[in-house]
């Protein structure tokens, strides 16, 4: 035994043996993967906001057309008294050709030589939104009525598809709603600044469309539907959660029915989503009978389902405050109850507030338990009408109007899906770093 | 509305008894706090307490069983032979509901008187037409029967809404006159105001009991109605899925397992080594600064929204796979016909899975004691065989956890199945291939307009069940194993 | 225990198996090291000694690059193992960790069989040419860890399951079966209770006939008994080195007299 160390032949420090060579190359290999797994989630992360920005950027842009539009008298108003009942009689269709024509004169006044044969081809050159729009104008004017006015409508969704790559001549060999001779039309109005793009404010602001006209499709009342969800859950799920957690950590003796407690609330952070859509479907609108698509179903479903993550969260704030401090309280003669909550509570707050943002971000991009309770299918076209149809009237909410967009197939709604996508996010960002902002303010160190 | 007027009342007697009862108590420490057991405003919520608390929670359980016990009393009432062919005697009795509820707001609107409304006779009235009148459409004429019942309806819960509104009073001022009495300067009124904290606390802290309760009971008793009208060997053995809400449907499970299986198993083929290496790199290697900056920014591909990696999936990575392996793609061979499929999904699902697996994997790993570490590296180790010969052996188990987690997940998404995945049920080992999930036809199969009652729709309850045995044994599984994990290095 | 110490201490004193030359550490802006300078004898149970934070602990991890895996940590100066040294870039530490093994504060079995846990060493350095090698391997390092007799029924035990001193002298066979040159122990008793302690007691002084051990401990009484040498460290210096006798008996510096006797400490 003691020769041991004698028969190890005496090597030198300064020298690497062929063995250690041997593994540190597989030391640096091996470091090599780890790098290699961390660029690839940076690299993936990368690709994705890429494609996001790259893909949503155009919905945030629209093409208008500015045309100065005759509204004969002849048409919208026989009777010439400006009635407001007899002007409401005139429907959509009464004032398309007006635009038509408008448009058709537009052409001809600056192009050398209109290609167009009759004015009722210039249809394929404006949204179908643009007759609502000036009808809205005169139903609120009736004055204007015999005038030429100036308007600013809506290019149709293939004139703006053409003006961001996403139409182009090729694609259009095909197209029974274009032709190629629309496209030169475009080209010569654009020279002359009658075509423009411009940033598109209905887009964050608007009502969704039906499926022909994306051009008009906007994410505002989804974002309302959003709103009124994020209020449900907020009012329910903060004191709910911190009822619970303040129970679990302070009062809950170690039992059966507190194990059962844990275990629950472990199990359903991870329950898949779509099962509490079942359950919102199956207890909130077959058996308590409230309505369908109601923002205020979706609340409750996202709800149970942010009520976990919330509760763990709050409980772990609760935790991190110390011991000494429900003491202290305790020996001034304060209750259990008065020392939770005249000083452990206030203490914990920004821990709770912080994870109770990270819980709302998480739900308001939520999307499958919304699919089960009907907020996907619904065109959510009106505001609500009040707070109390904002609960209760059928909407839709961002995540789900970004899948109604995906579902529609038109890659001009793609370009919404993914725009949509970009405003979501941005909610998303700015609730993280709030969240981020309350802890780096607030966080304490015992 | 009488309701809202009840509950308004009960507040302003609680509000009226939190003022008497404070008053009281300081009446009895002649005007002293320092006499008083507890704060003068103990004293007040105490008597308030009692005024609410019982009325309203025995308003809430008539509210709730009254329906059911005036539903049952006129069902009985009504004759076999009143039911229609083709009708139940739930379809009646909920037509028997709507006219009571139309003779109601016919009442309200001042279109009937109430005397008249219980006289209505439908021979003699066109019920209706009157009800139309104040907005309420009704399939059919209202039979003799309907008629009666719903006025026996309506006179039984008015009737019972008057005994309701004289309970609920009477209770919240026996409420009251209890508390009131009690009150005085030596009266622990804290300690009875904390013992209602307390209960409160406890109902809010049962509620994730209730909600698995729910999520249980609603998807077994819609199973159970599924088994009934199909027979359940053919659901979990069955190998065809095609629903056609005509009848005939064949719903057999197994071509949905094996698509959700083979999703996510390409997803946790992706996630696993990537996220697992990443948390290595991250925990083992990587410099305070370095760790800084890509852990949050992984962690941010964990913060995306699902649809936005559905969307992903649909639009970008299929389409991409279409160009590489589809015909006329970069490759040159013919094999992907569209965007979607099991690969696309597969795919992005693993994308979103690696923060899920790196974070868990990194926490786990952190848990692994510094002294088996320098126990390695002071035997001459490189860094690399520490973490390959004793630290990822002592974190295997939690590992596993992290990974079954992870599974857990992929089995139970849905947004970028149901948009990457494709809707076609098949039992196919092509992985460019469109398969469908469990998930997506769930989603399918309960969205649109089809019939609760039909095996077509009743099967996404079933599909429910399944999944959340399956997510439920996953978790159970990743949970024990962690927890056990945890303990050994505490 | 000391047979003959007096030979002993003769034929240990006759070559230096390692020589720091002005050693400085630092954690980050903290001077750990204040300008070291010492010979460690070979075949020598060298003792380090003083309060808490003096920075014996650290110097002991500088010995075999162990401060390398704390990214704040820098080295200045000279330590030279065998003349060669050991911060030269052309060195490996994981070469060096093979020669100069190290013991820990906690006993720290690998979560693995006692086997593995001993054959973990020879395997990463390539050892042993076959399976039987390595079984007389792993059998020659237990018995010099003097705990083969109590685990040699159960080799495929797992090693976290024996008793705090039976796995101190697992970690110690552990080092032992990597056949380094000399051994660091970091207060290898400071968990292990009065019996467990003084059986690895015993084991270090078996093992000065091959190896140069350091051991940093707290407890004088500790250093008397196993040591031939001790340095007395405080806030960072080296500021006595002598026979262990000289030290305890005849200090030099009155730092060292006040340590002694309890006045810090």
């Amino acid at each position: 035994m003691t020769d041991a160390t004698n028969n190890t032949p005496k090597s030198s420090l300064l020298t690497v043996s062929p063995r250690v060579k041997q593994r540190n190359a597989a030391e640096a290999r091996f470091k090599m993967y780890g790098i290699a797994a961390v660029m690839t989630g940076l690299v993936f992360l990368i690709i994705l906001l890429s494609t996001i920005l790259f893909n949503g950027v155009g919905a945030f842009q629209q093409t208008f057309i500015e045309v100065p539009v005759y509204l004969d008298e002849a048409k919208l108003d026989k009777n010439g008294n400006r009635d407001p009942e007899d002007i409401k009689k005139v429907s959509t269709f009464g004032y398309n050709p007006l635009i038509e024509q408008a448009i058709y004169d537009t052409i001809s006044a600056k192009m050398d030589k209109n290609p167009l044969a009759k004015a009722k081809e210039a249809k394929a050159l404006i949204s179908a939104s643009a007759a609502a729009q000036i009808r809205d104008v005169v139903i609120a004017n009736p004055d204007l009525i015999g005038q030429t006015v100036d308007f600013r409508i809506l290019a149709a969704s293939r004139v703006d598809g053409y003006l961001k790559d996403r139409v182009t001549r090729e694609s259009i060999a095909r197209d029974k709603n274009i032709d190629a001779v629309h496209l030169d039309i475009i080209d010569a109005l654009r020279a002359k600044g009658i075509v423009k793009r411009e940033f598109n404010w209905s887009f964050i602001t608007g009502a969704d469309a039906s499926e022909s006209r994306p051009e008009q499709a906007g994410m505002g009342v989804s974002m309302l539907g959003s709103l009124f969800m994020m209020l449900v859950v907020l009012v329910l799920s903060l004191p709910i959660g911190v009822a619970a957690s303040i129970y679990l950590e302070e009062f809950a003796p170690q039992n059966k029915w507190t194990d059962l407690i844990e275990v629950n609330i472990s199990n359903l952070a991870a329950v898949p989503s779509i099962v509490f859509g079942i359950l919102g479907l199956a207890v909130f609108i077959q058996f308590a009978g409230l309505p369908q698509s109601a923002p205020l179903v979706g609340g409750l479903v996202l709800t149970l389902m942010t009520l976990p993550t919330i509760i763990i969260s709050t409980r772990a704030s609760l935790k991190s405050v110390p011991p000494s401090i429900r003491d202290a309280a305790l020996g001034l003669g304060a209750s259990k109850m008065q020392s939770v909550f005249h000083h452990v509570l206030p203490l914990a707050m920004p821990g709770i507030l912080t994870g109770t943002i990270i819980g709302l971000a998480q739900a308001l991009g939520e999307t499958a338990p919304l699919l089960l309770i009907g907020m996907v299918g619904y065109i959510a076209s009106n505001y609500p009408t009040g707070p109390i149809a904002g609960f209760m009237d059928p909407n839709s909410a961002m995540p789900a109007q970004i899948y109604e967009w995906a579902k529609r197939a038109d890659p001009a709604y793609y370009e919404r899906a993914w725009g949509g996508i970009i405003i979501l996010l941005v909610f998303l960002i700015t609730m993280n770093i709030i969240a981020i902002i309350l802890r780096r303010r607030f966080e304490r160190r015992w | 509305m009488p309701l809202l007027w009840l509950v308004l009342i009960v507040l302003a007697l609680g509000v009226v008894g939190y003022g008497l009862g404070r008053h009281k108590a300081m009446t009895s420490a002649d005007g002293d706090v320092r006499h008083l057991h507890s704060l003068p405003v103990y004293y007040g919520t105490n008597v308030s307490l009692f005024v609410v608390v019982p009325a309203l929670l025995v308003m809430v359980a008539w509210l709730i069983v009254q329906p059911i016990v005036i539903n049952n009393s006129v069902a009985a009432d009504i004759p076999a032979s009143a039911i229609p062919e083709s009708s139940t005697l739930g379809l009646v009795m909920s037509d028997v509901r709507r006219v009571a509820d139309g003779l109601d707001l016919a009442v309200t609107q001042g279109a009937l008187t109430s005397a008249e409304a219980s006289g209505l006779q439908a021979g003699v009235s066109d019920v209706r037409a009157i009800l139309a009148d104040v907005g309420v459409a009704l399939g059919s004429d209202v039979s003799a029967t309907t008629l009666s019942a719903a006025q026996e309806y309506r006179a039984m819960a008015s009737t019972a809404n008057l005994a309701m509104t004289a309970l609920v009073l009477g209770l919240a001022i026996a409420g009251f006159v209890y508390a009131y009495g009690r009150t005085n300067k030596d009266f622990r009124a804290r300690n009875v105001v904390e013992k209602a904290i307390r209960a409160i606390l406890i109902v809010a802290a049962s509620i994730a009991i209730l909600t698995t309760v729910g999520i249980v009971l609603s998807l077994v008793f819609n199973t159970i109605e599924f088994f009934k009208l199909y027979p359940a060997a053919d659901f979990f053995f069955g190998t065809t899925w095609s629903p056609s809400f005509g009848g005939g449907s064949e719903l057999g499970v197994l071509p949905l397992l094996w698509g959700t299986l083979y999703i996510s198993v390409i997803a946790l083929a992706v996630a696993v080594p990537i996220g697992l290496f990443a948390a290595i790199y991250l925990s083992e290697y990587a410099g305070p600064k370095a760790r800084g900056i890509a852990k949050p920014l992984i962690e941010v591909l964990a913060g995306i929204p699902t649809i936005v990696y559905g969307l992903f999936a649909l639009l970008t990575v299929g389409p991409l796979l279409v160009n590489v392996f589809g015909s006329g793609g970069a490759l040159g061979v013919d094999w992907m016909s569209g965007a979607s499929s099991v690969t696309t999904a597969g795919l992005v699902m693993g994308i979103m899975l690696i923060p899920f697996v790196s974070s868990l994997s990194d926490d786990i790993i952190n848990a692994v004691p510094q002294s088996m570490r320098d126990g390695s590296l002071g035997l001459g180790a490189t860094k690399s065989e520490t973490v390959k010969q004793v630290v990822l052996p002592a974190a295997l188990p939690g590992i596993v956890g992290a990974v079954l987690l992870a599974a857990s997940r992929a089995i139970g998404e849905t947004m970028i199945v149901v948009l990457g995945a494709g809707a076609a049920a098949r039992l196919s080992m092509n992985p460019l291939e469109a398969m469908t999930t469990v998930t997506a036809k769930i989603v399918s199969q309960l969205t649109g307009d089809a019939d609760f009652a039909s095996p077509e729709a009743l099967v996404a309850f079933a599909l429910g069940m399944t999944l959340f045995v399956m997510t439920l044994g996953l978790n159970v599984l990743a949970l024990v194993i962690v927890r056990k994990y945890r303990e050994q290095y505490e | 225990m000391y047979d003959n110490p007096n030979l002993e201490r003769n034929v240990a004193q006759q070559d230096t198996k390692i020589s720091a030359r002005n050693v400085q550490v630092f954690y980050g802006d903290t001077h750990a090291i204040k300008d070291v300078n010492i010979e460690i004898p070979a075949r020598t149970v060298t003792a380090f000694i003083g309060p808490s934070g003096c920075g014996k602990s650290t110097f002991l991890r500088c010995l075999n690059r162990m401060n390398d895996t704390i990214d704040i940590c820098r080295v200045e100066g000279d330590i030279n193992l065998d003349g060669e040294n050991i911060y030269d870039k052309r060195v490996d530490p994981v070469q060096l960790r093979a020669k100069v093994g190290m013991v820990f504060q906690k006993p720290n079995p690998f979560p693995k069989s006692i086997y593995d846990n001993i054959a973990y060493g020879p395997r990463i350095h390539g050892l042993a040419k076959n399976k039987a090698d390595l079984d007389e391997i792993v059998e020659k390092a237990l018995r010099r860890g003097a705990i083969w007799n109590e685990v040699k029924d159960r080799l495929h035990a797992p090693g976290t399951g024996l008793s705090g001193g039976q796995q101190q002298r697992l970690c110690i066979a552990r080092a032992v079966a990597t056949e380094p040159e000399v051994l660091l122990m970091d207060e290898p008793c400071s968990a292990l209770d009065p019996i467990a302690t003084s059986q690895v007691e015993e084991l270090i002084d078996e093992l000065r006939d091959q190896y140069s051990v350091v051991i940093v401990t707290h407890s004088m009484q500790q250093a008397a008994r196993v040591s031939q040498k001790t340095a007395f460290f405080h806030l960072g210096n080296l500021v006595e080195f002598g026979d262990t006798g000289q030290i305890f008996t005849n200090p030099q510096d009155s730092r060292t007299e006040s340590y002694i006797t309890g006045r810090i400490g």
